[in-house]
């Protein structure tokens, strides 16, 4: 049974592909595509009506699964942190993970394992193994491995298996403490701070280390100015270095704590404007490569607490697509760089079979449109938790139709 | 030449009544930062006339007669609770005080509940402090009655705040103009914060004195100029605030050693003379002799108005419940 959706404007971040077209999925894979594709033989034709149609976006940090949440957002791979309720340290809970994923047939899943045992940051984790069983990559979430010894090791270990590590880049001992921005706000309100310092000297201590050992290694989340112009550096030195930031980083900065706000507290904390304004610099000249949602559902229990106190985190799958398309809509950003920090550069990171659009790869696509206008609204959002400050917040673009495993799993009129 | 005028008319005039004809137009007083001159100066001219009150023999009043107020203290304390609670007592309110120290009730989320539960009693005022910064504000949107921050982590202390003005204003005839110079502890402070606002918004010229330690990110965004040294700092001072150093911080990161730190920034007898001859020196209490201040500075009558400062407190307080209660009491007459 084939289906054919026709007149859409296919991206196709993996080849640089922007053009009119038609994509074929025939069962779970896309039988053929471009613009002079035949139609005759699909049995059904959905009409894109001009939309833009590409490869289903990976999320590269998302701290729950939460299938439905993420196929409204246009998510047809979640990459799952390892700081579960029991922590992915071993290839049997990493197991466990893929097998749900492929008998649920919906959302691909694919986990973090621990860089170290238990994340303590001490032991290695059984690396090796639990790539075998599917991990893609290895990284002990939200604590940075310090050590830098126990980091040297890691990233030997890891390269002989060609195996990613990626590191939360906040120096703990800096860190410690601190819930927010060290800057007038935090000040003002009488919060402890993480200077922006935390950040940097991690990434540099550990760019030393990835020189010294020659291995691939990730930051996740950078928040600043600094740390951006640290990797665009290492990588002009030809350091296989990458990083991500999230979409809500581009969007506020530590003002949004004003009336001690805890839905606008997350880890690394917003920074300064420029710092802000940095970061978009940094996705338009490729030093950063990939946009995460660090999706992390939070109730009201543990958010509604004195500011120190409350959990840090935003919903982020259903408005990774809508807050990452501002900078492309005030020109910051061209759409084909953006979507291929969505697809693409995740894809080739991580070694995954998706994010691209040729023939015979697997049919999972997203429809959107990316002009639509309408409003973040947690009353309409899916996910069972609604922690975002983006409530009421004015965006453009909406997704139209999810496709994951040729099967259409999320559409909206 | 500084730029900073002194010149009393280029001031706004905080004695011009608001266009709302309300001085004080808040439902809480959690902090001075959101204030206006007018509702402080507002404040202050209140609490002068409980200052005469609290100095006659019978010092109680029916001011406030019938209604209820509850200190809720999630943070030891002694001297401020005891302010307000003689500030309620001598304005005739049903005074409650509950102290729970931070071990017992850690979780904000039952802080929340303690909240509820308060509320359903009805009080009229709710004094609150909490060793987490915002936790009073967040208490408060849950309860109907007016909340007073008695102190929030490193927030806010605001009725700390507008004692020491009061004190200022009573010895040196205005705030404004005045060159104030608060030394110690910065980063930790709420008093400090408060002070800042406050006396900022009244005009005057504030610095910080601290060694970088102690002194938090950005602070001159404050409005505040920052100095290392105490004695450029103390330079033609006309009020010098010292703030209390908490014992935690003493040891380990942030000072080598107590001794050190009196040597550099202890408020002593020499290095007082930088300052103004009539210089007014200020502590909100409870003393480190010896460490922020010595024994000789505090003790001199001339100079020192640290108990003067106590006795601003439950004039402050009193002004504080009265003036949060006013709406509630003409509801209550008509």
């Amino acid at each position: 049974m084939k289906t054919a959706f026709t007149n859409a404007r296919l991206i196709d971040p993996a080849t640089d592909y922007d053009g009119p077209g038609t994509i074929i999925v025939d069962g779970n894979i896309i039988e053929a595509s471009g613009p002079d594709v035949a139609t005759d033989q699909a049995k059904t034709v959905v009409d894109c009506g001009g939309r833009v149609l590409c490869p289903g976006f990976i999320d590269m940090r998302a701290h729950a699964v939460d299938p439905q949440s993420a196929l409204a957002g246009g998510i047809t791979t979640i990459i799952l942190q390892p700081d579960q309720t029991s922590i992915i340290d071993t290839d049997a809970v990493v197991e466990r993970i893929r097998h749900r994923s492929v008998d649920s047939q919906v959302v691909s899943v694919y986990p973090m394992g621990a860089a170290t045992q238990g994340m303590r940051g001490e032991q290695i984790a059984e690396i090796g193994q639990m790539q075998q069983s599917g991990a893609v990559a290895f990284t002990d979430c939200n604590r940075a491995v310090a050590n830098a010894q126990v980091m040297r090791r890691l990233l030997e270990y890891a390269n002989h298996f060609d195996a990613l590590v990626v590191q939360f880049a906040e120096n703990p001992e800096l860190a410690a403490g601190g819930v927010a921005h060290e800057g007038e706000t935090a000040t003002r309100l009488g919060l402890s701070g993480i200077p922006v310092a935390a950040e940097v000297i991690q990434i540099e201590q550990d760019i030393r280390l990835a020189e010294l050992t020659g291995a691939r290694l990730h930051f996740a989340l950078i928040s600043s100015r600094e740390g951006v112009d640290v990797i665009r550096r290492a990588k002009a030195k030809g350091i296989k270095v990458s990083c991500s930031t999230a979409p809500h980083y581009l969007h506020l900065n530590d003002n949004a704590l004003e009336g001690y706000r805890t839905f606008a507290k997350v880890r690394p904390p917003f920074r300064s404007d420029d710092d802000r304004v940095a970061l978009i610099e940094g996705l338009a000249d490729g030093t950063i490569d990939t946009l995460v949602s660090d999706h992390s559902p939070k109730s009201q229990d543990v958010k509604r607490l004195p500011f120190a106190q409350a959990a840090d985190g935003i919903v982020g799958f259903e408005t990774l697509l809508a807050l990452s398309l501002a900078p492309v809509h005030s020109g910051k950003l061209s759409l084909m760089t953006l979507l291929k920090t969505l697809t693409s550069n995740p894809a080739t990171l991580l070694g995954l079979p998706t994010g691209n659009l040729a023939p015979g790869s697997f049919a999972d696509f997203v429809v959107f449109d990316p002009n639509k206008p309408s409003r973040i609204s947690e009353k309409n959002m899916i996910s069972a938790a609604k922690n975002t400050p983006f409530d009421t917040l004015p965006v453009q673009g909406e997704v139209w139709k999810t496709i994951a495993d040729g099967v259409t799993v999320f559409e909206r009129d | 030449m500084s730029t900073h005028s002194t010149d009393q008319s280029s001031y706004p005039r905080a004695d011009v009544a608001p266009p709302s004809g309300t001085l004080f137009p808040h439902k809480h007083l959690l902090g001075i930062w959101g204030l206006d001159p007018t509702a402080i100066k507002h404040l202050l001219d209140v609490a002068d006339g409980y200052v005469d009150l609290n100095r006659q023999a019978i010092k109680s009043t029916e001011t406030c007669r019938g209604l209820t107020q509850i200190n809720l203290f999630f943070e030891n304390s002694t001297r401020t609770l005891m302010s307000f609670e003689i500030a309620g007592k001598r304005l005739g309110m049903d005074t409650i005080s509950m102290s729970t120290g931070t071990s017992s009730i850690k979780k904000g989320e039952t802080m929340l509940d303690t909240a509820a539960t308060l509320n359903a009693m009805h009080p009229d005022v709710l004094v609150m402090r909490h060793g987490d910064s915002g936790a009073v504000k967040l208490l408060s949107e849950k309860m109907d009655c007016a909340v007073i921050n008695a102190g929030d982590g490193r927030s806010e202390h605001p009725t700390q705040a507008l004692l020491d003005a009061l004190t200022i204003r009573r010895r040196k005839g205005s705030i404004h103009g005045q060159t104030i110079v608060i030394s110690g502890d910065v980063a930790h402070s709420r008093v400090a914060r408060s002070n800042i606002y406050l006396l900022n918004a009244m005009g005057a010229r504030v610095r910080v004195v601290a060694p970088p330690t102690l002194l938090p990110a950005d602070v001159d965004r404050l409005g505040v100029e920052v100095f290392h040294h105490m004695e450029k700092g103390l330079e033609g001072a006309d009020v010098v605030m010292m703030l209390r150093l908490q014992s935690e911080r003493m040891q380990g990161a942030f000072l080598p050693s107590l001794r050190e730190y009196f040597h550099f920034w202890g408020l002593t007898r020499e290095k007082l003379r930088a300052a103004k001859e009539d210089v007014l020196v200020m502590h909100p209490g409870p003393m480190n002799r010896g460490v922020e201040i010595a024994s000789d500075v505090a003790d001199d009558l001339d100079r020192s108005a640290i108990e003067e400062q106590v006795e601003m407190g439950v004039a402050v307080r009193m002004a504080c419940i009265d003036v949060l209660t006013r709406n509630l009491r003409k509801e209550a007459a008509s």
